[in-house]
């Protein structure tokens, strides 16, 4: 394919991250098909989107399945045919992929792909379990794995194999709580420093209170064209240039190796394919930092670095906002926050705001490629996109 | 199907409830499966053979869960890690009388059949745990 467009980006919208109270996720995902709506005047969202795609993780949450005619409905879009994918963590990255899917197809030239998760109104032990049904049942669960003890697991075994240090994984929250400080849109927008990151409650041993991302409320959503139809609607379109996506067994402990996730090195080799581009072309990524440990080990798995020389990576400061390949511009998964079900396509709408020069404080400078990598379950999912900004 | 025990996840807890690790062998190919699957993933097979492993094993990762699902709440903080088991397979579970700082990674442990049972009401299954071997 070598770069070729597979879909455009025309639009994008986001809902404020944070807590909102009183909010149902239906109503939540309005306000971000609504952004998304009034950024791209040239669209008439009732005659021309053809399909919608949303991720939606639980429906413990809200006693509610069935996202994909509740988000329509409340996007006045009803009518078309709309879908929930469910792909845990990665639901919205799924939704993304099927909207590619959709477009190349020739079944619709215009869909919509989002997702929400309304997170806040549970108890954070309501919360862990609901998250850990993303695990396996009978042999992780059931023996009171948590989810953020499958990243523990990894975390630790990292640390034995490659001298990867708790401090390391603190940095990534520095880093990212910095960047969120600079997004309007995060649920956090304040600084902690390495000692607080350190000195915070034990969640998952090593796995600390401030290495977990943040329980959030909150929608994405993207407008897809095919890319012949772009310019109609855009002067800035941002195309998809490479999509992977893989799966691996849920069980962690059926998986080879315990230190990288299979799925996402292989949906971004065929993304880079696709593409044709190597790890050193990304100029910016948002990368899943649902525990600051997986950004390290996200790291490794996208070629960013060599395997175990990740913690090395974020002590040189090279993926700050300043640096040479800056990861999680908007606070990621850390500090922007996870609404599971939306952070998917929410990374995409920070990937596209980068490549259209609309990231206000956090623009870094000259972005022309970028790259998202989304991860469900304990890595049983991995979503790998590759994008252009054409303007 | 070839044998009156069907190839399950339950009959599996079934038999550790019996003091018996148990897995399945495809009878095509060779593979063997932990937990027992009813078709071979590799093959297609629905021919297989219970195979009894050792319970013995080296811990190769671990954490201690402090923030615990309801269901949980009453053990934390407790430990749990990945076993490799003598035959190359693995399994994650409890890990029980070992103090945390002194948990290991390569430690020996072996599996204990009937250590652990409080938690989660469903299934009724046996809830087995890894200590010190
Ligand atoms: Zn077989």
């Amino acid at each position: 394919m070598n770069g070729k467009p597979l879909v455009s980006i025309i639009s994008a919208g986001l809902s404020k991250f944070g807590k909102h109270e009183g909010l149902y996720a239906r109503e939540l995902f309005s306000y971000a098909a609504k952004e998304a709506f009034d950024r791209c005047p040239k669209l008439e969202p009732k005659r021309d989107i053809k399909a919608m795609f949303i991720g939606h993780m639980g429906e413990a949450y809200e006693h509610q399945g069935h996202m994909g005619s509740a988000a329509a409905d409340w996007s006045g879009l009803l009518g078309i045919p709309a879908t929930r994918t469910e792909a845990a963590c990665a639901s919205s990255g799924a939704a993304l992929r099927s909207g590619i899917y959709a477009v190349l197809s020739g079944l619709a030239d215009i869909v919509i792909v989002g997702g929400v998760e309304k997170m806040t109104h549970r108890t954070t032990a309501e919360v862990t379990e609901y998250l850990a049904m993303a695990s396996d049942y009978p042999f992780e669960q059931f023996h009171g794995v948590t989810f953020p003890g499958l990243f523990a697991l990894m975390a630790t075994a990292h640390m034995n194999a490659y001298s990867t240090t708790q401090e390391n994984m603190a940095k990534v929250a520095v880093k990212n709580h910095h960047n969120a400080s600079l997004n309007p849109k995060a649920h956090m927008q304040k600084e902690v420093n390495l000692e607080a990151v350190m000195a915070s409650k034990p969640v998952a041993w090593p796995l600390k209170m401030y290495d977990c991302s943040l329980i959030t409320d909150g929608a994405s959503c993207i407008i897809l064209a095919k890319p012949e139809l772009a310019k109609k609607y855009t002067d800035q379109p941002v195309q998809i240039i490479g999509s992977g996506q893989a799966s691996d067994s849920i069980g962690l402990y059926e998986r080879q190796s315990l230190t990288s996730l299979q799925s996402a090195k292989t949906a971004a080799k065929t993304a880079y394919e696709m593409a044709g581009l190597k790890p050193d072309d990304i100029q910016v990524a948002e990368v899943h930092d649902c525990f600051t440990f997986v950004e390290l080990m996200s790291y490794e798995d996208l070629g960013f670095c060599p395997v175990g020389k990740s913690g090395k990576l974020i002590e040189s400061g090279e993926t700050q906002l300043e640096g040479r390949l800056p990861v999680n511009t908007s606070g990621g998964l850390k500090a922007k926050g996870h609404p599971v079900g939306a952070t998917g396509t929410a990374q995409t709408y920070e990937i596209y705001l980068q490549l259209t020069g609309q990231a206000d404080k956090r623009q870094v400078k000259d972005a022309k490629i970028g790259l998202t990598h989304n991860v469900g379950g304990s890595g049983a999912t991995a979503a790998v996109h590759i994008y252009r900004g054409d303007a | 199907m070839s044998t009156q025990t069907p190839f399950t996840i339950e009959q599996f807890y079934k038999f550790m409830s019996h003091g018996r690790l148990m897995a399945g062998k495809c009878a095509k190919c060779g593979k063997i499966h932990l937990p027992p699957r009813p078709i071979c993933d590799n093959c297609y097979s629905m021919e297989f053979t219970w195979t009894e492993i050792s319970g013995k094993g080296k811990l190769l990762t671990y954490t201690i869960i402090h923030v615990a699902p309801p269901q949980f709440q009453a053990l934390a903080p407790y430990a749990v890690g990945i076993v490799q088991l003598e035959s190359g397979l693995k399994l994650p579970g409890m890990i029980s009388n070992v103090p945390h700082e002194q948990l290991k990674i390569g430690m020996e442990l072996t599996i204990d059949f009937k250590a652990c049972a409080a938690g989660l009401t469903w299934p009724q299954w046996q809830r087995y745990c890894f200590r010190p071997a």
